[in-house]
């Protein structure tokens, strides 16, 4: 992997998790999923609707309630091994305070009838029982300071701000305890471009203060993960089909997903109206009972035989790269090369 | 199909939309003026409330102007009755934003179908040939009509739902089409195929889109002619290549800068 | 369609409440098939018969035949039923100004009270402080008493045509009993008779069934000019909308009770069956069926689907029948619901202030508490002739509202805990 070696603030290593639906079915959204974001890092995370992403997010904070269900593998943050322990351990000790996330739309799940402040208190009384109400007001004044936020917004109802506003008290509100990783799913989706970048500069301030140490961002917008952080990791059905850094996955991708996911950005860039966008036909597989082989194998343009027998690893090349495909880096480079002419 | 450059399909003067009155006044549209030509692609860039829904929505008669005048091809649009909206609407159609809230849930696929076939043709067709456009026009958005017939839309997939949006437009034919946001609800892997879609069909029935949008990658994409809208106003127009990379005005360069490029350092003290 | 009752009959309110109105609406048309007379027919002469077996005498002395059992204490128990608690206080009274101490008199005791009476009663006695009215009274009581303790039976005496001379028949024994399924006239009151000698049980089944009637057109009348009204409203806009709007708001400023008692008060005595006032009850309660529409069909209307709806050339009409009101329709079923629940209410509320239906022919809710009210069942106690109608107006609304509220959290997941 291309990280540097710093120490890892979260490990995570095989972890798979299910749904269990109601008809007792089980729909595995992360199968076997291994990532490690070091010290001072971000990792993206990117791939198509339905993938797994939420789901992987909401896994890696270790606290599960139905219809996901923990199944196997191991949680590391900061050395601290989070799997396993007890629900309720996990939600006072770990939740808000090692590891924070924000879930898909939650700037629009904030209470109407609750005022900003009164969302902090909740959020720092459940971990620091007893704290007086000033001193909570004190710290968030402080800190939404810090992060460029007006203290007045602290006394205003939800319905008061505007999309990105709410956004980033939202964000601002998560990071009160300055948790040792932040996850954030899918910030920015909902907003315009001004607020998602007002947003996003937020993000990284908190990264550049120190207030968390590592990140880890969701979204199905690549140029805006390429900006944003360090690695970046491509699912497709529940499963990891490439991880690299952000320059490998973007401009040099391996895997026939990733560089068909490439080739459908579009970026106010000059040159972007000669080149034609790369459609991926068809669906993603059912997650009820995928294909036993590759899972990508039925959209794949350079699809083999030997594809649909077995499941494929993921596996490192020589040269460091992490990706999950049965035929060679080499050839696969020869095959694209082949496309372009 | 007449290319002429001063061949104007749709155009307007004046173009305004004043929503409510005394202290809630909105002015959602403010004296816009227009000429699309026939067989370009139009798109309208603005941010979030900058009014470009309602323009849309001017511009297919869903709602009254304020103000000023639409042209359609040459002539002042009359759309006061049922019969005159209908006649309309054969040539002018839309594609919106949601795909899930565009389908009414309680009819049937078939039905959103035949509605357009009807629109087109009138009730007297056969229903094997009806059965076999709605067939056609399936194929052509990579659906299968047997997959589809007597299922409701919200049993299928976001991406699949907006496929079907572009059959309707397939069957009807019109001369424009406008596109509200078409692609800001499907993950930027579908948007592709919408697009591509898109494209197809307009080389293959020869219409004019115009797309609105917020996205001004997208726009640069499929357009010819930009048009960027600020507070209910064009604030500047032209071809796409001068205005996405030769822009003009602050707000045009704004925008731009705001949106994150693979090439260009994104610059994150503007803010 | 399947998947959509799963889910109301998964509430348990509305569960509890389809049984409650499922039962009383299995009664409602069960009943008559099984009792056949007319509710209003007058069954008895005495008004205000209290519930129970009545068993003709007639009948069970004359033919059917007799049984001789056995029980013990008959005798106590013929005579503790006789000997009511007046007469025995005055026993008492009596005894004790006859100068025996009144500790060792208990009126409980029959057979101890009767004993000591037997004892000491002598007519002759004048006690002082008691009128001749009073003496009179305790000379009348004894000679029953002494009937009360005969032991043999009573004699049937049939008097001769010619002579007039009574002429012994039969004699009834003390010890003799009939059945009751072998005589031949016996009718059960479970909930007595009423003020005009009618079975209430009968007639609250057909009033319960009349005010549903009442109930099911005034909700409907209701609802569907409500419903008409709010989708015009809610979807033209404009001056319609103003016009509808300010119907409404004279509606809502002038209580609706005030004006449903104006205009039942001038259709005339003689005009008013259970349906006009039904209807009127309708006419007069639309207006927040009305509201609650409009306030729908408003954030309806600028929907993206009823857009497309327009571009497909559907008139406003269709448009209206087919992409508006099926997103309502459950707030419509709501709103019926409530809407029949307080149409029964209205009903009683009216009947009982006299401006309800044409009395002769049907009974109602309403009006069995009108009757009940004007006939004063309430101060005599006659508890019978009006609480079963409360009870049944209460489990009415009761099982109605509970299904409304099931409904609710089924359609609205956002109210569920
Ligand atoms: N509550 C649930 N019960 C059962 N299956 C679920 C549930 N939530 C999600 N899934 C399934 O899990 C898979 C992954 O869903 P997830 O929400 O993680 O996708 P995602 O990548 O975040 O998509 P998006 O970009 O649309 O947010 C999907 O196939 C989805 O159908
Ligand atoms: N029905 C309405 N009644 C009153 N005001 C309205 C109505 N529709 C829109 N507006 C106002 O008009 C302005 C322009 O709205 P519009 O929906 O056209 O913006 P938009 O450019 O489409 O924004 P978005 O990108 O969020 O869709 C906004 O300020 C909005 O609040
Ligand atoms: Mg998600
Ligand atoms: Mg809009």
């Amino acid at each position: 992997m291309t990280t540097p070696m710093t120490r890892a603030m979260l490990e995570v290593n095989e972890l798979t998790t299910r749904y269990i639906t109601r008809f007792r079915e089980s729909i595995y959204a992360v199968d076997h999923v291994s990532l490690s974001v070091g010290d001072g890092k971000s990792l993206g995370i990117a791939g198509e609707s339905g993938c797994g992403k939420s789901t992987l997010a909401l896994s890696l904070i270790g606290y599960y309630f139905p219809p996901l269900h923990y199944t196997s593998g191991e949680i590391i943050i900061d050395g601290r091994t989070i799997t396993g322990m007890d629900p309720d351990e996990v939600r006072k000790t770990i939740l808000g305070r090692e590891i924070s996330y924000i879930p898909q739309a939650a700037m629009n799940a904030l209470n109407p009838t609750q005022r900003i402040i009164h969302f902090i208190e909740d959020v720092v009384l459940a971990h620091h029982p007893g704290t007086p109400k000033k001193e909570i007001y004190e710290r968030a004044r402080e800190r939404f300071e810090l992060l460029g936020l007006p203290a007045s917004v602290l006394q205003k109802y939800p319905v008061e701000l505007s999309g990105g506003m709410k956004q980033r008290t939202v964000i601002a509100t998560s990071v009160i305890l300055s948790p040792k990783v932040l996850i954030a799913d899918e910030p920015s989706s909902a907003l315009d471009v001004t607020s998602q970048k007002m947003v996003i500069k937020m993000i990284l301030d908190l990264m550049d203060k120190g207030i968390i140490k590592s990140l880890v961002f969701i979204t199905h917008e690549l140029p805006l993960l390429y900006n944003v952080t360090d690695d970046i990791m491509v699912m497709y059905a529940g499963q990891v089909v490439e991880i690299g850094s952000a320059d490998e996955i973007v401009f040099d991708s391996v895997h026939p997903y990733t560089r068909a996911l490439m080739g459908s950005i579009i970026v106010p860039e000059k040159g972007l109206r000669d080149v034609k966008l790369t459609a991926i036909p068809g669906t993603p597989p059912n997650l009820k009972n995928p294909p036993s082989g590759c899972r990508f194998a039925d959209r794949c343009k350079y699809v083999r035989p030997e594809c649909r027998v077995a499941p494929v690893d993921l596996h490192e090349t020589a040269s460091g790269r992490v990706y999950r495909c049965i035929i060679p880096e080499q050839e696969l480079r020869t095959l694209y090369e082949h496309e372009k002419r | 199909m007449n290319m002429k450059s001063d061949d104007i399909i749709l155009s307007g003067k004046g173009v305004t939309k004043i929503y409510g009155f005394g202290p809630n006044r909105t002015v959602a549209v403010d004296h816009v003026d227009f000429s699309f030509k026939r067989g370009e692609v139009i798109s309208i860039v603005g941010e979030s409330g900058s009014g470009k829904t309602t323009l849309a929505k001017m511009l297919l008669g869903l709602t009254s102007l304020s103000d000023g005048q639409i042209y359609f091809e040459g002539k002042l649009r009359d759309i006061r009755t049922h019969r005159q909206k209908r006649e309309y609407w054969k040539n002018c159609q839309a594609i919106f934003q949601d795909p899930f809230a565009s389908f009414n849930i309680f009819r049937k696929i078939d039905a959103v179908l035949l509605d357009c076939i009807r629109l087109r043709h009138g009730r007297r067709l056969p229903d094997e040939q009806k059965v076999e456009m709605m067939r056609e026009a399936c194929r052509f958005v990579n659906l299968k009509w047997e997959e589809l017939t007597n299922k409701y839309p919200f049993e299928l997939s976001g991406g699949q739902q907006q496929r079907l949006m572009i059959a309707r437009i397939f069957l009807l034919r019109p001369k424009i089409l406008l596109a509200d946001e078409p692609t800001s609800m499907i993950d930027a892997c579908s948007r592709a195929t919408i697009l591509d879609m898109l494209m197809d069909l307009r080389s293959e029935i020869g219409m004019t889109p115009i797309f609105i949008t917020h996205d001004i990658g997208l726009a640069y994409y499929v357009s010819d002619t930009v048009y960027i809208m600020e507070h209910g106003r064009f604030v500047e127009s032209g071809s796409a290549d001068d205005v996405i990379l030769r822009p003009k005005e602050a707000y045009t360069r704004r925008l731009l800068d705001d949106v994150p490029k693979l090439h260009e350092e994104w610059d994150l003290s503007t803010v | 369609m399947r998947y959509m009752l799963g889910q109301i009959f998964s509430s348990v309110r509305f569960r509890i409440g389809f049984s409650i109105f499922a039962f009383i609406l299995l009664t409602v048309l069960i009943y008559p098939l099984i009792i056949t007379e007319p509710p209003l027919k007058t069954i008895s002469r005495g008004t205000f018969l209290s519930p129970g077996i009545y068993v003709n005498v007639y009948d069970s002395i004359g033919f059917s035949p007799q049984y001789t059992l056995l029980l013990d204490g008959a005798a106590e128990r013929r005579i503790a039923a006789k000997l009511n608690a007046d007469d025995r206080a005055s026993m008492k009274e009596w005894l004790v100004k006859a100068g025996l101490p009144e500790e060792s008199i208990d009126t409980q005791d029959t057979a101890a009270l009767l004993e000591v009476w037997h004892a000491n009663f002598d007519p002759t006695i004048r006690l002082p402080g008691m009128t001749n009215a009073d003496r009179n009274y305790y000379i009348r009581l004894n000679t029953a008493l002494d009937g009360l303790l005969a032991t043999e039976g009573a004699t049937i005496a049939v008097p001769d045509a010619t002579t007039g001379a009574l002429k012994e028949q039969a004699v009834v024994d003390q010890t003799s009993y009939v059945n009751i399924y072998e005589v031949p006239n016996s009718r059960v009151f479970p909930l007595g008779t009423d003020n005009f000698g009618r079975d209430v049980l009968t007639e609250l089944v057909a009033a319960t069934g009349v005010s549903l009637i009442i109930g099911f057109v005034a909700g409907t009348v209701a609802t569907v000019i409500g419903l008409l009204l709010g989708l015009i409203s809610g979807f033209l806009g404009g001056f319609v909308d103003d016009a509808i709007i300010f119907v409404t708001n004279l509606f809502t400023v002038i209580p609706s009770f005030i004006i449903l008692i104006l205009i039942t008060f001038s259709i005339g005595q003689d005009k008013r069956g259970a349906i006009t006032i039904a209807v009127v009850i309708g006419l007069t309660s639309w207006v927040w069926t009305t509201r609650a529409v409009r306030a729908q069909v408003i954030s309806l209307r600028n929907r993206d689907h009823v857009n497309l709806s327009r571009l497909s050339g559907h008139s406003t009409a269709y448009i209206l029948m087919a992409d508006i009101f099926p997103y309502i329709a459950s707030y419509v079923v709501m709103a019926f619901i409530l809407q029949v629940s307080s149409g029964i209410l209205a009903e009683a509320g009216l009947s009982i202030l006299g401006l309800g239906p044409r009395t002769t022919e049907v009974p109602t809710l309403g009006l069995m508490m009108n009757w009940g009210m004007i006939y004063q069942a309430h101060i005599l106690g006659k508890w019978w002739a009006y609480f079963p109608v409360i009870l049944v107006i209460a489990l009415i609304t009761f099982s109605l509202n509970l299904m409304q509220t099931g409904l609710d959290r089924v359609f609205n997941p956002t109210l569920r805990e």
